[in-house]
């Protein structure tokens, strides 16, 4: 480790911007974006699966509130809703006050919130779009086997829809990655955070934004090879024979 | 060609040099990241106003040029005034060395302090990194306030950084700031006399040191730009001695 920074110091003899310094702000800041991107992604999926399900519902209490929610989250810029939740909560009289405010004093939280909800949405309707194209025949032999509503979901249509929404699903965690970008207007200091305050502090913009880029394009690059490996295994069946 | 098209062009050249009494200096946009209250800011009905607006404006008067306010975020209010988007900034912009690098700066038109401001109710009495330790501190992105503060403070409070000096009060009047480092006049406008009472001023004015604070704020101009740097640096000692530059101050600050 001390060779390692000695190394690092090295290569940066010649540089008055990326110094150990402001490499160690580039580093706190990919931490947070992928801790936020990660944690919305994973309780937006856990979210949508559900609302999913009950979009496809036959009763309208269900279906409309659902449809309500992803019209209004996937109406709306990303943006204007983190503005929202971190600098609108606080015009509510006294929240202060209440326990809510220990979860959205800091940035984070609200953050999570905003990237949660929206995500989630879109997840939805890229699930509700795959169960919805399910094969008839493959229903209605779940029901000749006389499974019911719930064992046929699990074992037929759900495993199935997954596989179908998967190339969708690998755009939305991706947009969801850029989309994160936004986290610095919030005072976050994500990777967008770094390079804006790298840019502010040497007014380099090339330096300090290219450099982000580079490190949005390795995460793209993760993403897209992780996806593309769980297809190659999940789809495998869908395959030309012989290949 | 006819003789009437030979005067039509001559008349349009005539109008395009009349106008300007100083031959060498034209008219020029200025860069300005609104609002900083008092030094520019919006009035109620959109007008641009503020102490660097008014006094900008007596300049450019007496040098005999027309200026044109361009506003433009702060954290690109250089990289504008390099991609010609307007000639000159006035818009609270501290000299220092690292400016100066970039830019060519006039002498120093105002030199304000900065300092802390926490809500009335706060208990820290003196800001020394001991007794910041832990806490919130609110700056500006990119100004030497954010500087000074991420070298000295960075280590053991928090320092959360704002594109708008608005959305630093709004989070101030939500309490998740304990204290916030700015420009004294800026902070006075905009927490002491507009909340009275919610707020207070926290130890000393502080201008020192020279490495972050510089020598006051100037207007800055491109490096080639010399002789409008000595038209400006002409009009504001004229400013100066005619007592122009008194009276604009005595509007916003009271008198000296």
């Amino acid at each position: 480790m001390e060779s390692l920074t000695t190394w690092i110091e090295g290569l940066l003899a010649d540089n008055t911007i990326f110094t150990l310094q402001t490499l160690s702000y580039y580093g706190e800041g990919l931490t947070t974006t992928v801790q936020l991107v990660f944690l919305s992604l994973i309780i937006g999926l856990v979210l949508a699966v559900p609302l999913a399900i009950g979009r496809g519902s036959k009763h309208q209490w269900i279906k409309m509130p659902i449809f309500f929610y992803c019209y209004v989250f996937r109406g709306t810029p990303l943006l204007v809703q983190l503005y929202l939740i971190y600098y609108g909560v606080v015009f509510i009289d006294g929240i202060q006050d209440t326990w809510l405010w220990v979860i959205l004093e800091k940035p984070f939280v609200p953050a999570l919130i905003a990237f949660t909800l929206n995500t989630a949405a879109y997840t939805t309707e890229i699930f509700r779009g795959a169960i919805k194209s399910t094969a008839r025949g493959e229903i209605e032999a779940a029901r000749a086997y006389g499974m019911s509503w719930w064992l046929m979901m699990r074992r037929i249509v759900l495993p199935s829809a997954f596989r179908r929404a998967l190339p969708a699903y690998g755009n939305e965690v991706i947009f969801m990655l850029h989309a994160s970008a936004i986290a610095s207007v919030v005072t976050i200091m994500d990777l967008t955070g770094a390079a804006r305050f790298v840019y502010a502090r040497f007014y380099a913009p090339f330096d300090a934004f290219l450099f982000v880029a580079a490190i949005y394009l390795c995460l793209t690059f993760s993403i897209l090879y992780l996806f593309r490996y769980l297809e190659k295994r999940l789809l495998a069946h869908l395959k030309p024979s012989g290949q | 060609m006819k003789i009437q098209t030979v005067l039509g062009i001559s008349l349009i050249g005539a109008t395009l040099f009349a106008g300007s009494a100083n031959a060498d200096v034209r008219d020029i946009r200025i860069g300005v990241d609104v609002p900083y209250e008092p030094m520019e800011f919006r009035t109620p009905d959109g007008e641009l106003t503020g102490f660097d607006i008014e006094l900008g404006n007596a300049l450019c008067a007496e040098i005999g040029i027309q200026c044109e306010w361009v506003v433009q975020g702060w954290d690109g209010i250089i990289p504008g005034l390099m991609a010609r988007k307007y000639d000159a900034i006035m818009s609270s912009m501290t000299i220092n060395d690292d400016r100066r690098k970039q830019v060519l700066f006039s002498d120093p038109y105002f030199t304000p302090p900065s300092a802390w401001f926490a809500p009335a109710s706060s208990d820290i009495e003196v800001p020394y990194p001991q007794t910041l330790e832990g806490k919130t501190i609110g700056v500006q992105r990119g100004t030497l306030q954010d500087n000074y503060v991420t070298d000295n403070f960075g280590d053991v409070a928090d320092v959360n950084r704002y594109a708008t000096a608005d959305d630093m009060v709004l989070d101030m009047d939500a309490g998740r700031l304990d204290i916030v480092f700015l420009d004294f006049p800026v902070g006075k406008a905009t927490l002491i006399d507009s909340n009275a009472g919610n707020y207070k001023v926290i130890g000393e004015m502080i201008t020192e040191p020279k490495e972050y604070f510089g020598d006051g704020f100037g207007i800055a101009f491109r490096q080639r730009d010399e002789e409008l740097a000595n038209a400006f640096n002409e009009a504001l000692a004229t400013l100066k001695d005619n007592g122009t530059y008194e009276d604009i101050y005595s509007d916003y600050f009271g008198a000296k």
